[in-house]
């Protein structure tokens, strides 16, 4: 499953990144949703996107049409 | 110690957003700062006096990154400053990075692509209050010895940890220490060398990792290497087969090697501790109580914006007004030079710091949102409603200042760092109905609307009027986003920061910067379209004799240029309704709006009196055709309306434009609404006429 499909509270672990659009993914991974890095989503916007996620214990959101190209296993 | 060709060293200052490397900056230049633009990009470049023990350094304020991915204009310059390929800026002699305590392996990341440059490299350890506080332990010596550069706990906004900065600094120039790069796999340098050989020997090693790892990368079209793209596939499918994905090997291959270099050097935080920066967001981030409170904040703004700017406008307007005055006295003698100094330049100066009131205000606002990381917040509430048409969360603060003006809203869009979004966004701001606009509105409605239909109706219209724009620039917009800004949009990927106290003194800085830089580079602009204007309605001279004061001013207009010009385009105005003193009043507006109650004023020969606005709206009332017809109706009053919303009728506005987003875009967004603007004033004309028929 995507990183897309968790609702708020819900964690996971990175499985990959898939790289549809390599800019995107060469910035997730510079960020570090590496393989292996557990996250968690604490926000959700009030127009339902995007989404803040909590990772090596800091925040960063993106819109779920990106969060969607992190595969994640849940936790 | 100076650089080889005797020039002062230059220190470069890089690090991710967030890490407070904007107050590390202005605490080790003081007040002694520059902007500018880096070579041929709209990146703000900050520079400033760096005086270390015994060395008088230069200082390069390098754009907040998180690598050196070359994927957007920032990460572009930070990668051609540090390599020496940014025209304007020579290549540093050393780079402090500045890294936040709690959160060091992200951090640690650019540091080591820096790293690769082979420029010496002086960690800053800021915030490493804020890491004690939430139980991060970090030991600086010996994160020192691992990393093989001096590493220096500071606390910039407190100004904690500075003076061994400098010092380190200064060594720096000297020992030149080199950041522990990534021991690369030699399965991979062989690709890389072959990829050095080909491009030409032009290319540094650090360089080459970025082309090869930074799939489309500008740099090969930038140096001018034709053969990139066939060599660079077949490297990158070499990688593949040895089992390094292009995408990802960097990363974590990086990644791996500096959590090696970190092992056992700090304490993990402790986790309720860490949170608390971030406590009040379930609230600020709320689905409703988020949106009352963001609703708050921007009314906030918009209204200080609004009311504690105008009475220091009326105070700019008023002071320049006496001196005005007392200049025309002195220069009585003289007609021209007298109405040069009064009409030209006295009043082309107040109308440049006329703006500044604003411009203060609002980017004190911003300033304080950014530092605290609200605007962050805002971007990701308003995201969903912006991103459709191409704007974003962050275009919310410059459209909403932009109903009291363009011109420090326009400037404001420098918070957006998508560089298409911030172009969209510069481009549809002037349509927003500025406060300027309000005159005319209300000269209109009071004359035309509101003694046939009453005040309902009134307020109806100028409600109308300042939701027009605001309707307008949402396909605008879209088309803009689809049409003409071909290149790909920036990820959204935002970090939300804890929430932080701002700093007086970077708040003080950045309002001062950005005020003397519209006043320096647009300022100019502004001030000669002023000029211009005075001589086009002050050549050529006509000599009434016998006259009233009044009748010969109307009469000096309409022979001007101006007037001549005026009633030579009458005709492409008739289908909008507007008659040559008209069509003369709207062409003389175009440098500055609101001068068009004056003009009409003086084209019908309303003079000065104390009853001036009702004997305007009386003479307005009473104009008409040669043949008979009354020239206003209430389809003209808004058709004039119409066209005053949709104009781009300011030349501060097109300075401005043309100062941050080039005279391309300007001149684009001056004909897109000018059209706009005509087509709207006679479809209005036309449907009255069809309906009265």
């Amino acid at each position: 499953m995507s990183l897309a499909q968790l609702s708020k509270d819900e964690g996971g672990r990175v499985l990959s990144i898939r790289a549809a659009d390599v800019a995107l993914a060469q910035r997730l991974l510079a960020m570090g949703f590496l393989p292996g890095a557990q996250l968690r989503i604490v926000q959700v916007a009030p127009f339902g996107d995007p989404i803040t996620v909590e990772l090596n214990g800091w925040r960063v959101s993106l819109r779920r049409s990106d969060a969607a190209s992190v595969d994640i296993a849940r936790v | 110690m100076a650089a080889p060709d005797g020039r002062a060293p230059v220190v470069a200052v890089a690090g991710n957003p967030n890490t407070g490397k904007s107050t590390l900056f202005n605490r080790l230049t003081g007040g002694s700062q520059r902007v500018g633009n880096f070579g041929g990009v709209t990146v703000e470049k900050k520079e400033g006096a760096l005086r270390l023990d015994g060395i008088d350094a230069v200082a390069v304020d390098l754009p907040g990154t998180y690598s050196l991915a070359a994927a957007s204009p920032d990460e572009q310059v930070v990668l051609d400053v540090l390599t020496g390929r940014s025209e304007g800026t020579p290549r540093p002699d050393a780079v402090v990075c500045v890294v936040d305590a709690t959160n060091l392996g992200r951090n640690l990341f650019l540091v080591s692509q820096i790293g690769e440059t082979g420029l010496p490299i002086v960690v800053a350890l800021n915030m490493s209050d804020e890491a004690e506080r939430k139980g991060i332990r970090i030991d600086a010596a010996k994160l020192s010895s691992r990393v093989g550069v001096p590493v220096v706990p500071t606390v910039a906004t407190e100004g904690r940890g500075l003076e061994a900065l400098r010092g380190a600094i200064a060594s720096a120039l000297n020992d030149r220490p080199k950041f522990a790069v990534v021991p690369w796999p030699e399965s991979m340098e062989e690709v890389c060398r072959s990829v050095r050989a080909k491009a030409g020997g032009v290319l540094t090693e650090a360089e080459v990792h970025r082309l090869m790892f930074d799939i489309g990368s500008d740099l090969p079209r930038r140096i001018g290497w034709l053969g990139a793209e066939p060599a660079l596939r077949e490297a990158r499918e070499t990688l593949k087969l040895r089992g390094m994905d292009p995408v990802s090997f960097e990363a974590t291959e990086r990644y791996r090697h500096l959590e090696g270099l970190l092992e056992g050097m700090s304490t993990r935080p402790v986790t309720a501790r860490a949170r608390r920066g971030y406590a009040v967001d379930r609230f600020l981030t709320h689905r409703f109580w988020g949106l009352l409170v963001f609703g708050a904040i921007m009314f906030v703004v918009f209204s200080s914006i609004y009311w504690l700017a105008k009475p220091l406008m009326e105070g700019v307007v008023a002071l320049f007004g006496l001196l005005g005055g007392w200049a025309g006295a002195a220069l009585a003698g003289t007609p021209m030079l007298q109405s040069l100094v009064v009409d030209g330049v006295i009043a082309g100066v107040s109308g440049v710091l006329v703006f500044l009131p604003q411009i203060l205000v609002l980017f004190f606002f911003i300033a304080l949102l950014e530092d605290t990381g609200y605007m962050a917040r805002a971007a990701f509430l308003m995201d969903k409603v912006f991103s459709w048409c191409g704007l974003n969360g962050k275009s919310f603060v410059p459209m909403l200042s932009s109903f009291a003006c363009a011109v420090p809203a326009i400037i404001g869009t420098r918070s957006i760092e998508d560089p298409k979004a911030r172009l969209a966004t510069i481009l549809i701001s002037p349509l927003m109905s500025c406060s300027a606009r309000l005159p005319v509105y209300v000269l209109m409605i009071g004359a035309f609307i509101e003694p046939t239909y009453g005040p309902v109706w009134a307020g109806v219209a100028l409600f109308a009027m300042h939701l027009l724009g605001l309707v307008v620039a949402i396909p605008v917009a879209f088309v803009i986003n689809r049409f003409l800004l071909r290149t790909r949009p920036l990820p959204f990927v935002l970090e939300m920061p804890p929430y932080r106290r701002p700093g007086v003194r970077d708040v003080g800085l950045k309002m001062y910067r950005n005020a003397m830089e519209f006043v320096v580079r647009a300022g100019t602009v502004i001030l000669a379209f002023a000029i211009l204007i005075w001589a086009l309605t002050f050549f050529p001279r006509t000599e009434a004799e016998g006259v009233s004061e009044s009748e010969a001013r109307a009469a000096q207009l309409e022979h001007s240029y101006l007037g001549r010009f005026g009633k030579a385009v009458q005709p492409a105005f008739e289908p909008a309704g507007f008659d040559w003193k008209l069509t003369v009043s709207v062409l003389a507006s175009f440098p500055a709006r609101e001068v068009v109650v004056t003009t009409l004023g003086i084209i019908y020969n309303v003079g000065e009196a104390e009853d001036s606005d009702s004997l305007l709206r009386e003479r307005l009332a009473a104009a008409s055709w040669p043949d008979g017809r009354k020239v206003y109706t209430p389809w003209v009053a808004l058709a004039v309306m119409v066209f005053f919303a949709l104009c781009l009728q300011c030349g501060s506005t097109v300075a401005v434009m043309a100062r941050e987003s080039g005279w391309r875009w300007a001149a684009f967004a001056f004909v897109y609404m000018t059209g706009l603007a005509w087509i709207g004033a006679v479809a209005v004309y036309q449907v009255g006429a069809g309906l009265a028929a």
